[in-house]
């Protein structure tokens, strides 16, 4: 049984689907763990103990365990306790948090290096703590590490495939049909293969547009 | 009650043992320029971030104008009251301090549109009026990263200015600078003089101070060893220690 890619043009409707629903679980994800990321790293620097305890904890839980299992948990072991969620929103939630903690171990790192004149020269002005975290903390430390985000980003990219064992029809999963009604299975995960590479390449260039805008200032 | 504009009363201030500032008192009349002067190590830099309470006293009290600065509220209550005090203070750091991440235009208006409400038009007009009050409105959509040490300060004073404040405090504001860019810096704290703004400089420049200020007062280890106006304290001081500082002082600018 050689190789006999004349199997993939009626199948061109099904992976370009996966693709679709690739970019838009990665995308969702990629907002949900940048904003959770600068909100969970303000909490862990920021906030009173009796919130920044139960926030440690569910970081330490989303670092700790695989992915897969949080996936897991998240879809099928939430319905239990009455939480029925979609397998898109659950793979979002999933693929979002966990990267969220990441992003929000660089963001801290990042908030700790900003120059403390910084937070005086707003304070002197009259701005609240709040105020000056927002306006001149958080935006100088989330351009510094949009590089090391963009690398979470890429890694939660390919952790996407993950979400196929939920259901969400995404790239993986849609290779793994077609597969299944002809048996060829190099043919098309080499071509998913393929096609992840392009929307990896497709996102290093969106990365690259942030970095080059916030170059000005250095 | 109190009459001075600014008053310090029994200002003391100690990290564990060590003590910075020892019972200072000291009263500031509106429009007045007052340079404190001494050896690094001596308090003045914590005095003077004491007014706007950045480094808070722990005993002794600060009054700007009638309402005490560091006055004992709730957490909440206090945040709310230092907040609206600090508006009326403006300061101006050794290191500038500009936000890189904003231009010149918006490090001057990010302060004014976020608290006093105003809208971007206003604020546009606050910025050119007080970048071209320090001579930077060329500079206005500049990054902080393309300006000179002299410009950045000089952009600092505008951003402190557009607040409006009663009081400006300059904690070494030309200390960072290269020997060239001095003057530009020093121009613009003339000028203020000139306008009767309440000034407390900070400084090492005893020929800016002698030049500009009121009233020259000298401190060391957390006490002030002798004040009055800058003929008589730097040409016939009274104190063994201003004697020697100063001596130092001459020899060092050699």
């Amino acid at each position: 049984m050689g190789l006999d890619f004349s199997v993939l043009p009626p199948f061109y409707g099904t992976l370009a689907l996966g693709v679709l629903w690739t970019v838009a679980i990665t995308a969702t994800a990629a907002v949900l763990s940048f904003f959770g990321g600068i909100l969970l790293a303000v909490i862990a620097l920021y906030a009173p103990i009796v919130i920044r305890l139960p926030f440690r904890f569910l970081s330490w839980l989303f670092m700790g365990t695989p992915l897969l299992l949080q996936l897991f948990l998240i879809y099928f072991g939430l319905v239990q306790i009455g939480i029925d969620l979609p397998a898109f929103v659950a793979g979002v939630i999933g693929l979002g948090f966990h990267y969220a903690v990441y992003n929000s171990e660089l963001i801290q790192t990042a908030m700790i290096a900003v120059d403390k004149g910084q937070m005086e020269a707003a304070r002197t002005l009259g701005l609240s703590r709040r105020q000056a975290l927002i306006k001149v903390v958080v935006p100088q430390a989330v351009r510094d590490v949009i590089p090391p985000i963009g690398n979470n980003m890429i890694a939660l990219l390919k952790d996407s495939a993950l979400v196929s064992v939920i259901g969400v029809s995404e790239l993986t999963l849609s290779a793994q049909r077609a597969i299944g009604q002809t048996y060829r299975a190099f043919e098309f995960y080499a071509v998913a293969a393929l096609l992840y590479y392009v929307v990896n390449l497709g996102m290093e260039a969106v990365l690259r547009w942030f970095e080059n805008r916030n170059r000005l200032y250095r | 009650m109190t009459q001075h504009f600014v008053e310090i009363r029994h200002a003391q201030k100690s990290y564990g043992t060590l003590e910075v500032l020892k019972d200072i008192s000291l009263d500031v009349e509106r429009g007045q320029i007052v340079a404190i002067i001494g050896p690094s190590g001596s308090g003045k830099s914590t005095l003077l971030r004491a007014i706007n309470d950045l480094d808070p006293l722990t005993g002794g009290e600060v009054w700007l104008d009638g309402v005490q600065v560091n006055k004992t509220l709730p957490h909440r209550q206090y945040e709310k009251h230092i907040n609206e005090m600090r508006q009326q203070i403006g300061m101006v750091f050794q290191h500038f301090n500009l936000f890189p991440h904003l231009t010149v235009r918006e490090n001057v208006t990010m302060a004014p549109k976020l608290l006093k409400k105003i809208s971007d038009k206003e604020a546009n007009a606050l910025a050119e009026e007080q970048l071209d009050h320090v001579g930077m409105l060329e500079r206005i959509d500049y990054y902080p990263a393309q300006l000179s040490g002299g410009q950045k300060q000089r952009v600092a004073i505008a951003r402190a200015l557009a607040m409006k404040p009663k009081l400006m405090l300059f904690d070494e504001a030309t200390s960072a600078l290269d020997p060239e860019l001095v003057e530009e810096v020093n121009l613009v704290m003339k000028q203020l003089a000139q306008e009767h703004m309440t000034m407390i400089i900070v400084t090492h420049e005893m020929d800016f101070a002698a030049s500009v200020c009121d009233r020259v007062i000298f401190m060391d280890k957390g006490v002030v060893v002798e004040e009055g106006p800058p003929e008589q304290v730097f040409k016939t001081p009274t104190q063994e220690r201003t004697r020697n500082f100063l001596r130092k002082h001459l020899e060092g600018a050699k």
